[in-house]
């Protein structure tokens, strides 16, 4: 199958320290691919760099098939992907102009936004607050409208930096359901930074394990998980060890 | 306090009587203030957006001079608008030297620092995360500034109100180069100092109430403005 995104040597360096090196990475349409690894491993400058919000220092970034200018990616390209960064940033205003956002910049005609927003406040279950000042919301409550307003872009690529951190259990539990059904049912290629192994059992089809800014693992989540290699063990069975 | 009650009474009756003079001075005040907080601010912001989210060589240098111009005495601004506007200054052929114009000119000197210093640090506080997260829904430059703008408007709206204050108070430079002329540059404040010096307390306390009304009316449009649909 023809990949997705395609990463060749991507390199990151700031003050001639390697941040992240990846020789090699592929990602097939409607895979969810997780990723792994301890504090300042890389994975959040990963995800910034495979949705272009940081300009690697070297390296090719295809996709299909086509060569993006990696230090300008066109606007109309970044378009095509939505991503949920780490901490909840919500706008002051309410839940619908939140959800609402990304369209109104797009500039989608007020009554498709109308409908759209409708629909996906409906499928995170958030309709009732539509018009709740999003900053008066719980943290699940607010994880949902983020979810949200990436989603309904629509994107082919969906870029997930932590975003189920700080959310109670049942809260989690419940929105990681919810959020998988939609995923799968839109096939959208995700790529989901977690530090949380259930999260990662639950949510990937594929697991990579970054460590000191290098992918030092990559596989199917099962496989990856029973039988890490030699560089990989020690972070999995730490994280094992925190489950238990 | 007799002085206060006097000047209070003096107050109501010249505005029941209607004193053209009064409504005159009053209507001037309003306009030049107005006219130099509304430039002030549509400079002001942008500069402050710029100042507060871009890097530049000098910038640095820019925010000292911002900074010492929102504590730039009145008096240094209206010698400098009257050196440019003095007929062999600059700008001395258009004889633009006690008029209303030149009042404007004074005010935006003293409230335009205090604008952009003031929106520049609106932005400069802002969650770097922030500006990443309107850039991640696919904003241009001028939807993430409008975006930037709308989440910091409680800030920007503080600045515009702390630049009006600045206007409204301001005499010192109205004084000096508006020349406070009956009938052409004589606002509220330079009219205050005029019947304190001749004595008329009763009268420059009434003008004091008509300017603390003035100043009132305007703060509490703005504040509730800045104030509206505010959840904490």
């Amino acid at each position: 199958m023809n990949p997705m995104i395609r990463l060749e040597n991507i390199q990151y360096t700031n003050k001639d320290r390697t941040i992240l090196s990846v020789p090699s990475l592929s990602i097939t349409q409607g895979e969810i691919l997780g990723m792994m690894g301890p504090n300042g491993a890389g994975k959040s400058t990963l995800i910034k760099i495979l949705s272009c919000l940081q300009a690697p220092t070297g390296g090719k970034l295809y996709y299909k098939n086509a060569e993006l200018p990696i230090s300008r990616i066109p606007l109309e390209q970044r378009r095509k992907w939505a991503v949920v960064l780490q901490q909840t940033l919500i706008f002051d205003t309410t839940v619908f102009q939140n959800v609402a956002a990304g369209l109104k910049i797009r500039k989608v005609p007020r009554s498709q936004i109308k409908q759209k927003v409708d629909f996906w406040l409906e499928q995170f279950g958030i309709s009732h607050l539509a018009k709740k000042n999003a900053h008066q919301l719980s943290g699940g409550e607010a994880q949902r409208v983020n979810l949200a307003r990436a989603l309904i872009l629509d994107p082919e690529v969906l870029y997930l930096d932590e975003p189920f951190t700080a959310l109670d259990y049942p809260t989690k539990v419940k929105l990681l359901k919810d959020f998988k059904a939609i995923i799968k049912q839109t096939k959208t290629t995700t790529i989901f930074v977690s530090h949380d192994v259930t999260e990662i059992q639950f949510m990937c089809d594929r697991l990579a394990i970054l460590m000191d800014g290098h992918i030092v693992q990559i596989g199917s989540t099962a496989n990856v998980l029973n039988n890490p290699n030699q560089y990989a063990s020690p972070f999995i069975h730490d994280m094992s060890l925190h489950i238990e | 306090m007799d002085l206060l009650i006097e000047g209070l009474k003096k107050a109501i009756e010249m505005l029941i009587s209607g004193d053209p003079e009064i409504f005159e001075i009053t209507w001037l005040t309003l306009r030049v203030s107005l006219t130099a907080v509304l430039i002030s601010t549509f400079i002001g912001i942008p500069a402050g957006v710029i100042l507060g989210l871009t890097s530049f060589p000098g910038r640095r240098f820019v925010l000292i001079l911002i900074n010492i111009g929102m504590g730039l005495p009145p008096v240094v601004a209206g010698l400098w608008i009257t050196m440019l506007l003095w007929r062999s200054g600059p700008l001395g052929s258009f004889s633009l030297l006690y008029s209303p114009f030149a009042i404007i000119m004074a005010q935006i000197l003293v409230s335009l620092p205090i604008i952009i210093g003031l929106t520049c640090s609106a932005f400069q506080q802002m969650d770097e995360k922030m500006l990443l997260q309107i850039k991640a829904l696919g904003a241009t430059r001028l939807q993430t500034v409008r975006l930037l703008v709308r989440e910091v408007k409680i800030a920007i709206l503080a600045a515009v109100i702390a630049g009006f204050g600045r206007v409204i108070a301001e005499v010192g430079a109205a004084m000096m180069v508006g020349g406070n002329i009956r009938g052409e540059t004589r606002i509220l404040t330079t009219s205050i100092v005029m019947e304190v010096s001749k004595g008329n307390f009763d009268v420059a306390l009434a003008l004091s109430f008509l300017l603390m009304s003035l100043a009132f009316i305007i703060t509490f449009l703005l504040t509730n403005l800045q104030q509206r649909n505010r959840v904490r």
